[in-house]
């Protein structure tokens, strides 16, 4: 008997007379033998609730994150602080489902939520158009890659060794599978290095890829690339970080075509790599290569203001083999709560926290440049992340600060094979600084 | 509906008008009524070499988003950039407000056209 099954044996031997069957087996009767499964599954015996939650919290209990240890760690995913508004509005059922619930007739609340993000992540990108979101950074980089594609009638794509590998990674899986050409423009000091975007731009290059500020924390020099990628009739494409965007130029400033990012930053929990937030936005002249839902402001017969989706001829519903993207869901609750988090912070509140993380950054870079076992990588403007030079192991380096509680910095030697002997550090402006000079002290130390 | 004399037409409902080497090209006033209205044009660009039968350009109205199918062969040599503020001119006059202009490849690809005779038959099945 399954605890879960409401049915008694009475129950069944009565349902079963009603139909004038002989068991339940025999209801089975049109499921070949052979494919019968006729063994128990592999899996743990039952338990009791009290038991699975027992036997879950000893799993979870084993993971150490953001609240456990202090976090010097970056490279695309912030620990930064969440308003606690934010749980409270998310949680509501409304907002809280699984449903996409896009009827214009009962989901007005939904839509117009999704409208103030789209709203938000222009005015932060500087941008005419944004769509309702996809599902992370990665992937909207992917996405944009392919509209520039179709937007050029082009075939390749340019994506700077600045751009974070993973990034780079899930771009390379999109394009191999699109026909789609990627090329990759040098790092050099830490940059993108401009002659040899020069030498690599052709007729055939649909966009470029840049990240602001890149993966290594370096802000650009975007108005070179955005020279050399226009001259040649390509889109200027900028991966930007959304709350470095509170005070440096905007990527709308820079000329940009096409924005993209991840908005996990954005009153996002760093939920273990996931769900995330994808943003994309781009010019007006765009707009209908964009991928994914756009929720768009309209009147309704008495002239009152409503929401809608819009443009879906854009959308594979329309026109299958013709649409941008394949793409259908976005990230609803993930858009709203980078909504709340931008409306509860408002302008000033986002400026104060960009310019904590960059002060912040920036004092540790200072006292960790002081050492005699450390040196920075890089002699760049830098936002909140910053490479070290490190004459002992970064392992081991990491190691130690783990023994300490504190989540230490990203190894760059798996994906730059010149940083070897490099961690990237990153401070946001969670960070007090007794924490930033215990981590001195403790790498100091070693 | 209007048809024009001295038009070429296609099945997809194109019509294109030939002068000398070079041919004008727009949607039929049957296919413009079956759109309904339109609400945005996606004009090609000029230089763009095209063959027969290939997708050109876009036509997008309230219902549904169309593709366009080159009539002839040719490189784009004109559009008509007035669609991209008004499309829905094409409503109003599907034959005067013309998509492009383009220069022949092979003057041959008419054959295989209908004329307008041809095409209003080929309408009324």
């Amino acid at each position: 008997m399954f605890p879960y099954l409401p049915h008694t044996e009475e129950d069944i031997k009565s349902m079963l007379e009603v139909i004038g069957v002989e068991s339940i087996d025999a209801l089975f009767d049109d499921v070949p033998e052979k494919i019968r499964l006729k063994k128990l599954l592999n899996i743990n015996e039952p338990m009791s609730e009290l038991e699975v939650s027992q036997y879950m919290k000893k799993f979870a209990d084993s993971n150490k994150g953001v609240d456990d240890l202090i976090c010097f760690l970056g490279a695309g995913a912030y620990d930064h602080y969440i308003p606690s508004i934010i749980k409270h509005i998310t949680s509501r059922s409304e907002f809280y489902t699984a449903y996409t619930p896009y009827q214009p007739e009962i989901s007005q609340g939904t839509l117009q939520a999704i409208f103030e993000y789209q709203s938000m992540i222009c005015e932060l990108t500087g941008m005419d158009v944004a769509n309702a979101s996809l599902y992370d950074g990665s992937t909207a980089t992917a996405e944009g890659a392919l509209m520039a594609c179709g937007a050029t009638r082009r075939n390749k794509i340019a994506v700077s060794r600045t751009v974070s590998p993973g990034t780079r990674k899930v771009l390379e899986t999109y394009t191999k599978y699109k026909g789609i050409e990627l090329i990759e423009i040098e790092e050099n000091d830490g940059v993108t290095d401009i002659d040899d975007l020069r030498n690599k731009m052709d007729k055939d290059v649909a966009g470029v890829i840049v990240q602001n500020p890149n993966f290594f924390g370096i802000i650009e020099n975007m108005s070179e690339v955005e020279k050399i990628t226009h001259d040649s009739k390509g889109l200027l494409m900028i991966n930007a970080d959304p709350i470095s965007l509170a005070i440096l130029k905007t990527p709308g400033e820079y000329g940009a075509d096409i924005v993209i990012g991840e908005g996990q930053s954005l009153g996002n929990p760093l939920n273990f790599g996931g769900p995330y937030l994808g943003f994309i936005s781009c010019t007006k002249k765009l707009m209908r290569k964009l991928p994914g839902r756009i929720v768009g402001q309209a009147e309704d017969v008495n002239g009152k203001r409503g929401f809608v989706l819009t443009l879906q001829a854009r959308e594979q519903h329309i026109r299958r083999d013709k649409a941008t993207s394949n793409i259908t869901s976005n990230q609803g609750l993930n858009a709203l709560t980078a909504a709340i988090y931008l409306s509860t912070l408002g302008k000033e509140g986002l400026k104060e926290v960009a310019k904590n993380c960059l002060k912040k950054a920036h004092y540790a870079a200072e006292l960790i440049g002081k050492s005699s076992k450390y040196e920075l990588r890089f002699n760049k403007p830098f936002f909140m992340e910053f490479v070290v030079k490190s004459s002992i192991k970064p392992e081991k380096v990491n190691k130690e600060l783990l023994h300490n509680n504190i989540l230490g910095g990203y190894e760059l030697g798996g994906d730059y094979s010149n940083y070897n002997d490099d961690i990237l550090l990153c401070v946001t402006e969670k960070r007090t600084k007794k924490q930033i000079d215990d981590l001195v002290n403790i790498m100091e130390g070693m | 509906m209007k048809i024009m004399e001295g038009y070429y037409y296609t099945k997809n409902h194109e019509w294109v008008k030939v002068d000398g080497n070079t041919a004008i090209v727009g949607v039929s006033d049957y296919a413009q009524h079956a759109m309904g209205q339109i609400v945005y044009v996606e004009l090609p660009e000029i230089d763009d070499e095209f063959s027969k039968e290939d997708a050109f350009s876009v036509v997008e109205s309230v219902k549904a988003a169309s593709d366009i199918y080159m009539p002839v062969g040719g490189t784009i040599v004109e559009v008509n950039e007035d669609l991209d503020d008004e499309p829905e001119l094409i409503n109003t006059d599907p034959y005067t407000n013309y998509i492009c202009k383009i220069e022949l490849t092979d003057e041959n690809d008419i054959e295989g056209l209908m004329n307008a005779k041809e095409y209003e038959e080929f309408c009324d099945k």
